[in-house]
């Protein structure tokens, strides 16, 4: 039997990088000497051939338009040959070798409003998941309030006048595709309800020594109901919300109007500079959705930024500076109430135990 | 114009000096009846403070088991347009570096086949493609591997490594970072489109101890670049750093995690010996001071988000690797430590997690890993030990004949 249909193609991989690099950088690839950050968001690298690349970093909501990707497109052209990147947190990078064309480039990218910073001693762009807008098990919205809190603290992206930098992440649940657990601010949407079980479709779409089994404090069990369904029951004082049961099994939903919100950590990091990475702790339990810009928790985190701003020595990131000052000082300071919530108790929750007489007064 | 649903909620986020999504889902919204649908769907999640997506569903390509995301409204009569609007992760190039023909090329894929929307990029690192419908799939794959691009990883399978831009645009590049995600990618294409582990498997190549692709925090293999040598110094530079105002003490001395640095007011001297290659003094004075010669990368297991057993961070394998020269050793090692969590692991466990449960001696041992004491941040503090051999009476006399 003739096959002329084209031949699916499968496994090819990403396009290798190489048709992407443009000729400053393949010429001085693995040969760049130092660099210099010229001023909010525009660096230049130097390289031992005496080549200079300068990149120009702006702003996105991450959630683009394929409208954006051409404008972005059509600078990239007019700028810089065609050449350009993206960042680990969703910043768009132009790059160029004609000095003369930086300020006609950023004025471009503001009248398209997408201001340039996030370089240096700055606020640089949320990492962010997808809340509201995607997802299933959202316990609050990512871009909403993303752009809620960047509108707030946009001065910090744009000019670089923090004693170091800070990376603020969002996670809409607790399932992290966002890996908020070691910025320096974390949002994290949580639930506070333990899930509705739908018995009437469980057992038809779930199995149910998986969803036994997907509990991390042992808070399910199997049952049947008075009707002589097979389903699941759960011991809700044992229900710490982390929704795993959900994502095995569709007839638990977590997602609730009236308890789910938003929680703010701090003080982690994942750079080694100075000191270790660290996971961010918890600073505020709960704060409600308030969408469409959710105040309380922008002033949280203006509150949080600000206080630290104004004590930390310079290059102290968050986590730095309250190992420094100790958690007691941190929460005076900012004026955040110490709750039980703080207090862990999950696994080695002893080793946060404070296990020295060392106090500040 | 078109005619765009009433969205008094979302209209406030347009305002204000950040880029907003919501104008993007506008703009989109011009040509598509999908992000129509969105926008009000949207602004009903922002009255009701929940949201209106129902749990997963399994869709994809032909002989792919990753990939695509199902996703549909749990509102379909509503909002007919999204009742699919499925997500397609497309692997991205190595250090996110485009030019415009290939941006105007997915554009152009993505007009024709779904809503519009894309996210640059999601949190793993993909090219994300926002909303289309199950018929729609397998017309934007063809479309996309006829221009060179490929499906990036979901579910339990290898998912999409990424990298820093290393030696792209990097000075403090200790290794080839895109040449490296580029070719763990080439080389385990079975196992990212094929689920086939316990649970997601993650790497992610960061050039040096800044990580600035935050591997360490959630990457089941983080690859962190690192030097052997001592800090090249220009001792000028560290002057002229000093002259311009920078204090060298406080600043860069007392920050010092390894205490090894000493400035006299002319020259900093460092004691190599006992660097931790952090690179804060490098951060400090780029201009001065940078990596040595004898560069390459320090392997570490385990990272992960909270879900199941509570987060981890990844942990040292192996403290030096020239992983440009010695890449075929690289995957040896990684492929020994794989092979046992794929064989012993429980559904859905990471390998982090798979390693706290069968203890990391053994987990080494098993994969022929030299134990070392750079695993561990100290030896055990409690004396629960489990001795594997006792003696027996007799055994002594024994091992004498």
């Amino acid at each position: 039997m003739a096959d002329d249909k084209p031949k699916r193609v499968t496994d090819i991989g990403p396009p290798h990088y190489e048709k992407f690099l443009p000729p400053v950088i393949k010429d001085n690839y693995g040969k760049w000497k130092y660099h210099e950050i010229l001023k909010p968001g525009v660096m230049v690298h130097y390289g031992h051939s005496g080549d200079k690349l300068f990149t120009v970093r702006a702003a996105s909501p991450r959630l683009m338009s394929i409208d954006k990707m051409r404008d972005f497109a059509d600078l990239a052209d007019k700028y810089c040959d065609g050449y350009l990147r993206f960042t680990s947190r969703n910043n768009v990078e132009f790059l160029l070798t004609d000095e003369s064309k930086i300020d006609p480039l950023i004025e471009d990218l503001k009248a398209l409003n997408h201001p340039v910073g996030g370089l240096g001693n700055s606020i640089s762009n949320i990492v962010h998941t997808q809340g509201w807008v995607h997802c299933h098990s959202a316990a609050t919205d990512a871009s909403g309030i993303v752009k809620a809190v960047m509108d707030e603290m946009y001065e910090y992206f744009s000019e670089m006048k923090l004693p170091a930098k800070i990376r603020i992440a969002l996670a809409c649940c607790l399932n992290m595709c966002g890996a908020v657990h070691c910025s320096d601010i974390a949002i994290l949407g949580i639930h506070r309800r333990p899930p509705r079980i739908d018995h009437n479709t469980l057992e038809r779409l779930c199995e149910i020594p998986l969803v036994t089994s997907s509990c991390p404090t042992a808070a399910i069990r199997p049952t049947t109901t008075p009707e002589g369904k097979k389903s699941v029951e759960v011991i809700e004082e044992q229900c710490m919300f982390c929704a795993n049961c959900y994502t095995v099994c569709p007839s638990m939903p977590l997602n609730d109007p009236l308890n789910d919100g938003v929680s703010i950590w701090v003080g982690g990091k994942v750079s080694n500079a100075r000191t270790a990475p660290m996971f961010s702790k918890l600073a505020i339990p709960f704060i409600p959705n308030n969408p469409p810009r959710w105040p309380e928790v922008t002033d949280a985190i203006k509150n949080i930024v600000e206080v630290w701003a104004a004590n930390a020595r310079k290059y102290e990131r968050i986590g730095e500076w309250i190992n420094r000052i100790t958690y007691p000082k941190f929460f005076e300071m900012t004026g955040i109430e110490f709750q039980k919530e703080h207090i862990d108790d999950f696994k080695f929750a002893g080793l946060t135990y404070h296990r020295t007489a060392q106090l500040v007064r | 114009m078109a005619n765009l649903p009433n969205t008094p909620k979302l209209d406030e986020l347009t305002k204000g000096p950040w880029p907003s999504f919501v104008s993007e889902i506008k703009r989109a919204a011009e040509r598509s009846d999908m992000c129509k649908d969105l926008l009000g769907l949207l602004e009903r999640s922002y009255n009701e403070k929940i949201g209106h997506w129902k749990h997963g569903g399994i869709v994809g390509v032909m002989g792919y088991g990753g990939g695509v995301i199902g996703r549909y409204t749990d509102l379909p009569e509503e909002f007919p347009n999204i009742s699919h609007f499925h997500t397609l992760r497309i692997n991205q190039p190595a250090g996110w570096f485009y030019t415009s023909e290939a941006l105007r090329t997915l554009a152009d894929i993505w007009e024709k086949h779904g809503s519009g929307l894309t996210n640059m990029h999601g949190s793993t690192g993909d090219i994300i493609f926002l909303g289309t419908r199950t018929e729609e799939l397998e017309p934007t794959f063809a479309d996309l591997t006829a221009a060179g691009f490929d499906l990036g990883g979901s579910g339990s399978d290898m998912r999409t490594p990424s990298a820093c831009c290393g030696k792209a645009r990097c000075e403090w590049a200790c290794y080839d970072t895109m040449k490296a995600c580029y070719d763990t990618t080439m080389r385990y294409q079975d196992e990212l489109h094929r689920p086939m582990f316990p649970y997601k498997w993650k790497f992610k190549f960061a050039g040096c101890p800044n990580d600035c692709v935050a591997s360490i925090a959630r990457a089941d293999i983080s690859v962190i670049g690192t030097w052997r040598d001592d800090i090249k110094i220009d001792q000028a530079e560290v002057k002229n750093y000093a002259d311009a105002g920078l204090d060298i003490f406080d600043d860069v001395v007392l920050n010092c995690p390894g205490k090894c640095m000493k400035w006299d007011g002319n020259t900093l001297e460092i004691d190599n010996d006992y660097c931790r290659h952090c690179m804060h003094c490098i951060n400090v004075m780029p201009k001065a001071l940078a990596p040595g010669d004898k560069r390459g990368a320090t392997v570490l297991i385990g990272a992960k988000a909270p879900i199941i057993e509570g987060a981890l961070l990844s942990s040292v394998v192996i403290p030096f690797i020239d992983i440009d020269e010695e890449y075929e050793e690289f995957c040896d090692i990684i492929e020994r430590m794989q092979d046992i969590w794929s064989e012993e692991g429980k559904n859905r466990e990471r390998v982090g997690e798979f390693i706290q449960r069968v203890g990391m001696g053994n987990f080494f041992e098993a994969a022929e890993i030299d134990l070392i004491p750079e695993m561990v941040t100290h030896p055990r503090e409690n004396p629960y030990i489990f001795f594997e051999d006792y003696y027996e009476e007799g055994d002594e006399e024994e091992e004498e004949e």
